[in-house]
C-alpha cells in the first residue's frame, strides 16, 4: 500500500549522518536511510536494534550438528553395523568431521535464508528506489508522514539546515 | 606516502595514524561505479577475446577427453597396479588448494578487518568457486563409473540398506567439499547483490535489466537491510573460516589415515592448509595481475595490494618449507626403515626431478619475496606466481605418485608415465577454470564497489587508530 513519505536527498554521507542525528534530536522517527554502502555509525545514529539473525545461525547450526550425529549413529550403529578394518561400530570421533560440516552448512544456509525473509528480498521483487542514484552515489533520508503527530514544517527546516540537496514529498510503496 | 599521513604521536607511545589509502587518487563515488563497471559496459577488447579463445579451446578439449575417458574407462590414463592414483588426485588436491586463498581473503581478512581485501575479495571468491568446480570434476571421473557417484550419499536403498562408511575420510571429503562449494557460492552471491543492483539501475530497459532485476532481489540500499547484511556477512565469514581449515585438513586425511610411507604422518593437516593458502595466493596473484593489466584497474588493484599478497605467499611458503624439513627430519629420527627409504627415494629416486621442481617453487621462490623491489615489480611477481603454481602442483604429484610407486614390497614397485589423456585433462581443467573466470570478469562486477566506496569514504576521515603498517615507518616520534 503506497504511503506518504518525506524524502531528503544528500550528496555525501557526512551531511546525511548529521541530518539523522538532528532529526533524532527533534524526536523524528527515521523511517529508513538509503545509501550505496553501509555508513559507519549510522546504526547508532538511527538507533537500530542489533539484528537477532545470529540466533538463527546458532539454532540451525545445532540442528545440523545433532542431525549429523544422529544420522551417523543410526546408520553405523543401529541400522546396519559394518565391520570395516575392525574399527568399533561407535567410532564417535570419526563422526565429527561430517557433523562439523553439517553444522556449518545448515547454519550458513539458514542465516542467509532468514536474512532474505527478514529483509524481504526475493527474486523478481520490483525494486523501489526512493531517489535517483541511491545505489550509486546518492544518499536519502526518509521520514514517514503520519497525519496527526508529524510536524512537516519542523521536519523541512531540520533537513534543510542539515544540508539536504533536495526535499520532496512522495507517495510510494516502500 | 607523504608526511600528511602522520597526524599525532602521544606521549604514551600510541600513534594515531590516518587510515591507509587502498585506492589511488580520490575518486568520487560516481567515478568508482563508472570505472569498475566500464569493462562490463563496453565490448571486450582484443586481449580478452584472445584469452577467452584459448581458454574455451581448453574447455572443449576437456569435454572431448572426459567423454573419451568415460567411454573407455580409466585404463586410458597411465595408472597401473602400483600407482592407482596419479594425475587425477594430484589435480584434485591442486585445485581444492587454489580455492583456499579466496576464502582466506574474503572471510579471514574480513574478520581481521583488513581493508586491502576489498579490491580483491570478489575475484578471489570467484576463483574459489571455479577452482572447487575443477576440483570436483576429478573425483567424479576417477571413479570410472561416474554414474554411480550417488552411492556416496546416505539414502535408503535395497542393498541392506548399506550405508556409506562414515569412518572413511573419502566420505568426509565429499561432504566437506560440497559444503565448501555451497557456502562459498552463497557468500559470493550475497556479497554481489548490492553491486548487481547498482548495475541494474544503470542499465537501460531490456532483457539485461530484467535479468539483473531478478538476481538483485529488489535491493534498494535500505540501511535497515545494510545493518543486517553486515552482520550476516560477519556470521558467514565466521562460519567459513573454520570451514576452510577443515576442508584441506580433511583432504590431507585421505592420505594421512593410510599406512603408506610418505602419507602416514600427523603433520599433514596443517601442512596441507598452509600449502593450500600458498598455492591459492599464487593463483590470485596470477589472475589479478592479468586482470589489472587487461581491464585497466590499476587504481583499485594497486602495487600495495600485490605487495600484501606477496607477503602472505612468502609467509605460507616458509611454513610449507618448514613442513618439508620436518618430514625429512622425522623420517631420519624415527628410524622407520620404510619411511627413511621413502624420503631417500623422494630426493634421489627416479622422480627426483619432480622433487627439485617442488623445492624450486616452494622453498626457493618464496625467499625471493624478501626484496621489496621484487614485491613491487609486477612482471617479477607474475613470474614468481607462476613458479608457485608449478611448484605446488609438483608437491601434490610428489606426495601422491612418489609415495605409491615404491611402497613396502619391491615386487610391487612400478613407474607411472602420464598418457596424452592425463595431460589433456589437466590442461583442460585450466581451460574450464579460465573460461569461467573470463566470463566472470566480463559479465559481473569483479570488484566489490560498495566495499570500495566504504573504504574510500572512511579514508577521508581525519584520523583513526590503525594497526596497519601503512605509515609506521614515516611516523614522527614526538
Amino acid at each position: 500500500m503506497p504511503r506518504n513519505f518525506l524524502v531528503a536527498t544528500f550528496l555525501d554521507a557526512d551531511h546525511l549522518l548529521g541530518a539523522v542525528r538532528a532529526a533524532r534530536s527533534k524526536n523524528f522517527r527515521i523511517y529508513d536511510v538509503y545509501a550505496p554502502y553501509p555508513i559507519h555509525h549510522l546504526d547508532e545514529a538511527m538507533e537500530i536494534r542489533r539484528t537477532r539473525l545470529p540466533w538463527i545461525t546458532l539454532a540451525a547450526g545445532i540442528f545440523g550438528l545433532v542431525s549429523g550425529l544422529l544420522l551417523q549413529f543410526y546408520t553405523a550403529i543401529l541400522d546396519w553395523p559394518l565391520n570395516v578394518g575392525g574399527k568399533p561400530d561407535n567410532s564417535t570421533l570419526a563422526f565429527l568431521p561430517i557433523s562439523f560440516e553439517l553444522t556449518v552448512l545448515f547454519g550458513g544456509l539458514a542465516t542467509v535464508a532468514a536474512f532474505f525473509l527478514r529483509a524481504r528480498l526475493f527474486p523478481g521483487k520490483r525494486e523501489c528506489l526512493v531517489a535517483r542514484g541511491v545505489t550509486n552515489d546518492a544518499f536519502a533520508l526518509v521520514l514517514r508522514k503520519r497525519d496527526a503527530s508529524f510536524d512537516a514544517r519542523l521536519a523541512y527546516s531540520v533537513l534543510q539546515e542539515s544540508g539536504a540537496a533536495a526535499i520532496e514529498e512522495r507517495v510510494i510503496e516502500l | 606516502m607523504s608526511d600528511s599521513r602522520v597526524t599525532n604521536a602521544t606521549a604514551t607511545g600510541f600513534q594515531y595514524l590516518p587510515p591507509p589509502r587502498w585506492v589511488d587518487g580520490k575518486p568520487s563515488l560516481h567515478q568508482i561505479t563508472d570505472e569498475i563497471l566500464e569493462p562490463l559496459e563496453r565490448r571486450p577488447g582484443k586481449g580478452w577475446w584472445i584469452c577467452f579463445s584459448v581458454a574455451f579451446a581448453g574447455l572443449l578439449n576437456l569435454a572431448g577427453m572426459v567423454i573419451y575417458l568415460v567411454a573407455n574407462g580409466i585404463g586410458v590414463w597411465g595408472l597401473n597396479n602400483s600407482v592407482g592414483w596419479a594425475f587425477d588426485i594430484t589435480n584434485f588436491v591442486f585445485w581444492v588448494g587454489i580455492g583456499h586463498a579466496g576464502t582466506l581473503i574474503s572471510a579471514v581478512l574480513l574478520l581481521f578487518r583488513q581493508q586491502w581485501r576489498t579490491s580483491i575479495n570478489r575475484s578471489a571468491e570467484a576463483m574459489t568457486i571455479f577452482a572447487v568446480m575443477c576440483a570436483g570434476l576429478f573425483p567424479a571421473i576417477h571413479l570410472g563409473r561416474p554414474w554411480d557417484a550417488f552411492f556416496i550419499f546416505p539414502y535408503p536403498n535395497q542393498r541392506g540398506p548399506v550405508w556409506p562408511n562414515f569412518r572413511s575420510p573419502l566420505v568426509w571429503d565429499v561432504v566437506a567439499i560440497s559444503t565448501y562449494l555451497t557456502i562459498s557460492l552463497v557468500f559470493w552471491y550475497l556479497g554481489m547483490i548490492p553491486d548487481l543492483a547498482t548495475l541494474r539501475d544503470r542499465t537501460k530497459a531490456g532483457i539485461k535489466k530484467q535479468m539483473l532485476g531478478v538476481i538483485s532481489l529488489g535491493w534498494n540500499g535500505s540501511h535497515r537491510t545494510w545493518a543486517r547484511y553486515e552482520i550476516v556477512s560477519l556470521v558467514l565469514a565466521g562460519l567459513a573460516t573454520p570451514l576452510v581449515l577443515s576442508v584441506h585438513s580433511i583432504v590431507s586425511m585421505d592420505f594421512a589415515t593410510s599406512l603408506l610411507p610418505g602419507w602416514h604422518t600427523t603433520i599433514f593437516p596443517p601442512y596441507f592448509v598452509a600449502g593450500a593458502i600458498y598455492s591459492g595466493f599464487g593463483m590470485v596473484l596470477t589472475l589479478l595481475i592479468i586482470t589489472r593489466q587487461t581491464m585497466h584497474l590499476e587504481r583499485y588493484i594497486t602495487v600495495r595490494h600485490l605487495d600484501k599478497m606477496a607477503k602472505v605467499s612468502m609467509f605460507t611458503g616458509m611454513i610449507v618449507s618448514y613442513a618439508y624439513a620436518t618430514e625429512f627430519f622425522s623420517a631420519w629420527y624415527a628410524g622407520n626403515l620404510y619411511e627413511r627409504f621413502h624420503f631417500i627415494n623422494r630426493a634421489a629416486g627416479p622422480y627426483a626431478w619432480c622433487f627439485y621442481l617442488m623445492v624450486l617453487g616452494n622453498v626457493i621462490t618464496p625467499q625471493l619475496l624478501w626484496w621489496k623491489s621484487l614485491r613491487s615489480n609486477v612482471a617479477a611477481l607474475f613470474i614468481i606466481s607462476v613458479l608457485i603454481n608449478v611448484g605446488m602442483w609438483f608437491e601434490r604429484f610428489v606426495i601422491i605418485v612418489v609415495s605409491l610407486h615404491r611402497a613396502f614390497l619391491p615386487s610391487g614397485w612400478g613407474m607411472f608415465y602420464p598418457t596424452m589423456i592425463d595431460v589433456g585433462i589437466l590442461v583442460g581443467s585450466f581451460g574450464l577454470f579460465f573460461t569461467c573466470f573470463l566470463l566472470f570478469i566480463r559479465f559481473l562486477p569483479m570488484i566489490a564497489m560498495w566495499e570500495i566506496k566504504g573504504v574510500v569514504e572512511q579514508a577521508k576521515q581525519p584520523a583513526a587508530f590503525t594497526s596497519d603498517e601503512g605509515g609506521l615507518s614515516e611516523t614522527v616520534h614526538a
